[in-house]
């Protein structure tokens, strides 16, 4: 799949693969060309990620070759035990998680999972949890405390699933619930926004100690079709609403809404999964070690500030 | 015969146009939207906004919540300077600042919630109250702090809080900053449930969206007013989902109160003297010393 602006990136690339077929071929030297070719490719792409609109940055942030949760922690752990249902109602398919160990390190992952075709994006309904989802999260959250791990969570949703059966069973107060207990969890909590991040579907596995966002995600209180939908009565403003909604990663880091920014490959992460999930775990492990240096109550303390820093108002 | 010309209409039809028609002036009788029932504006006041043949209960503000619950109408407002800035320069329509000036303007309120201390049949409370004629009673900067702060107060002055929802969801205008409103109230409610301080949510028509994703849904106590339209997403947005048309009573109090998510429901009526009831047997026990024989 390519987006419009990968178009003429992926034109280039095309060339350059013909170019070393016919040197191979013929036996010309084509050695400086393709040099120069490259150098083109490199500038055009970095000029092309370097000025992406918010909207082309939300279609980064949905480009199905983009790792996954589950992508992530096969790639990132050792082992992976993978842990199932709320012990209410259900499994829910669209949350995953369990222990994993990360280089020695046991950690408890959890996230939000999507699907790359039609069968498994049902199967995931779309990684749109239904209440049974959020208390699945929190309970292996209860879990990792219990015994004294960390916890990574990773947010990656269209919403919370807006169904019949998710309101009966009290979807709002499911993700409540989990705001409220994730700020007195006494083990240190990373989270990252590792593609879409929207509302109370992603900040319901989203309170932590360091909140941080893979450059090419968005992360607000409402998609820009729907804000689009709801403001200007009509689904073709996406593109402002994006703009509107100031919703990348620099965005709200700069509101100081997240506290950083993990690079993505040039091209972004579906490019080139396998560096993408190295750099996260790289992060990941340096965070880690910064807080668990940290005592219990500190952590908790700092994490409720924070949160509770957050807004602008004028007094 | 010019005798009952007066009587006769000189012209056809009717001429008056609209903007000239003389109606019952706003204000003086009140019609039942659910039952038709007409009451006389005094009467509706009497019922504390209810209907007296249907029960059907009104939508009403801040102001009318406070006269409900405070001794004598009587209460300190708190944080009453807070107002919206424009963090992240707004604009879809129209921009934000001329939409917050404007309602503003119309509503006479600073933003969609007041936060309050006064007694309630002399016990201490602090109310915050949502104001749905605020933009829908959205939740931005101003609603989250001015909670997070009434929160504050409450525990720090060991007094029961009340949060009465109201609101259609967060704010789009304050997008990110609006979702982390969610978070930040839901750690204020974390530090006054570890304080052991009473916390009540009364949930009023409508309450959704974040609003029921956080504050509205953490109560000790999540309690209701009869017909209240409560739910996470919108009955439109389900109804979309979903593709048929949704049950009768789905997301009304009722409803809510049958799936388990609401302690009860109360006659708006009934309401100071069911939270006074409460808290009062909420009271820590007062433990006499033991009289020591000397």
């Amino acid at each position: 799949m390519l987006l419009d602006f990968e178009q003429p990136i992926a034109a280039l690339e095309g060339k350059l693969r013909e170019m070393q077929k016919l040197a191979q071929d013929s036996q010309v030297d084509v050695s400086e060309a393709v040099e120069a070719l490259e150098t083109k490719i490199k500038a055009l792409k970095k000029e092309t990620y370097a000025n992406l609109t918010r909207w082309q940055r939300v279609q980064l942030s949905r480009h199905p070759d983009r790792p996954y949760t589950l992508d992530y922690i096969e790639g990132m752990t050792q082992k992976f035990v993978e842990l199932h249902g709320d012990r209410t109602v259900a499994d829910d398919k669209a949350m995953v998680g369990g222990f994993a160990e990360l280089d020695g390190r046991t950690v408890m992952f959890i996230g939000q999972q999507k699907g790359r075709n039609t069968k498994q994006r049902q199967l995931r309904n779309f990684g749109m949890p239904n209440p049974e989802g959020y208390r699945k999260a929190l309970r292996l959250m209860k879990l990792a405390e219990k015994f004294g791990k960390p916890i990574v969570t990773l947010i990656d949703t269209p919403g919370a699933f807006p169904g019949l059966e998710a309101e009966e069973r009290g979807q709002g107060e499911a993700i409540a619930r989990n705001l409220r207990e994730m700020f007195m969890l006494k083990v240190p909590v990373i989270c990252i926004i590792i593609g879409e991040g929207a509302s109370g579907g992603a900040l319901g596995i989203a309170i932590g100690d360091r909140v941080l966002m893979l450059e090419n995600t968005w992360y607000s209180v409402i998609s820009p079709e729907s804000c689009s939908s709801i403001l200007w009565r009509s689904w073709n403003y996406k593109e402002q609403a994006a703009e509107a909604l100031k919703l990348t990663a620099t965005d709200m880091l700069k509101a100081g809404l997240v506290d950083g920014i993990v690079k993505e490959p040039l091209g972004g992460a579906h490019t080139d999964p396998q560096k993408m999930i190295l750099a996260l775990k790289k992060t990941l492990t340096k965070t880690l070690d910064e807080l668990e240096a940290l005592p219990a109550d500190e952590r908790i303390s700092q994490r409720i500030d924070k949160f509770g820093k957050m807004g602008v108002v004028v007094e | 015969m010019q005798s009952m010309a007066w009587f006769k209409r000189q012209e056809k039809g009717i001429i008056t146009p609209t903007e000239q028609k003389k109606e019952t002036p706003d204000g003086l009788w009140y019609k039942c939207p659910e039952c038709g029932t007409v009451a006389d504006m005094g009467e509706h006041r009497r019922l504390l906004y209810t209907c007296g043949k249907c029960n059907y209960h009104d939508r009403i503000d801040s102001a009318e919540y406070f006269e409900v619950l405070f001794d004598d109408n009587r209460f300190t407002e708190l944080d009453t300077n807070l107002s919206s800035a424009d963090p992240l320069h707004f604009v879809d329509t129209k921009a934000y600042p001329q939409r917050i000036a404007a309602t503003q303007r119309q509503t006479g309120l600073k933003d969609a919630v007041r936060t309050a201390h006064g007694l309630m049949n002399g016990q201490d409370l602090v109310v915050a109250c949502m104001d749905f004629r605020f933009i829908g009673g959205s939740m931005g900067s101003v609603v989250g702090e001015k909670i997070a702060r009434a929160i504050d107060y409450a525990r720090q002055h060991r007094i029961p809080f009340l949060m009465i929802s109201k609101s259609g969801g967060a704010r789009m205008m304050e997008a990110g900053y609006s979702l982390m409103q969610m978070a930040k109230t839901s750690a204020k409610l974390a530090l006054l449930s570890e304080a052991g301080v009473p916390y009540i949510s009364l949930l009023t028509d409508p309450t959704t969206g974040g609003v029921t994703a956080s504050y509205a849904m953490l109560g000790d106590f999540n309690i209701s007013e009869p017909g209240a339209l409560i739910g996470f997403a919108g009955p439109r947005v389900i109804k979309e989902t979903i593709g048929k048309d949704l049950p009768k009573g789905f997301q009304s109090a009722e409803f809510v109160l049958e799936h388990g998510f609401l302690d009860f429901i109360v006659d708006r009526k009934q309401l100071k003297q069911q939270l006074t009831d409460l808290l009062h047997m909420l009271r820590p026990a007062v433990v006499e010393a033991p009289a020591v024989p000397r």
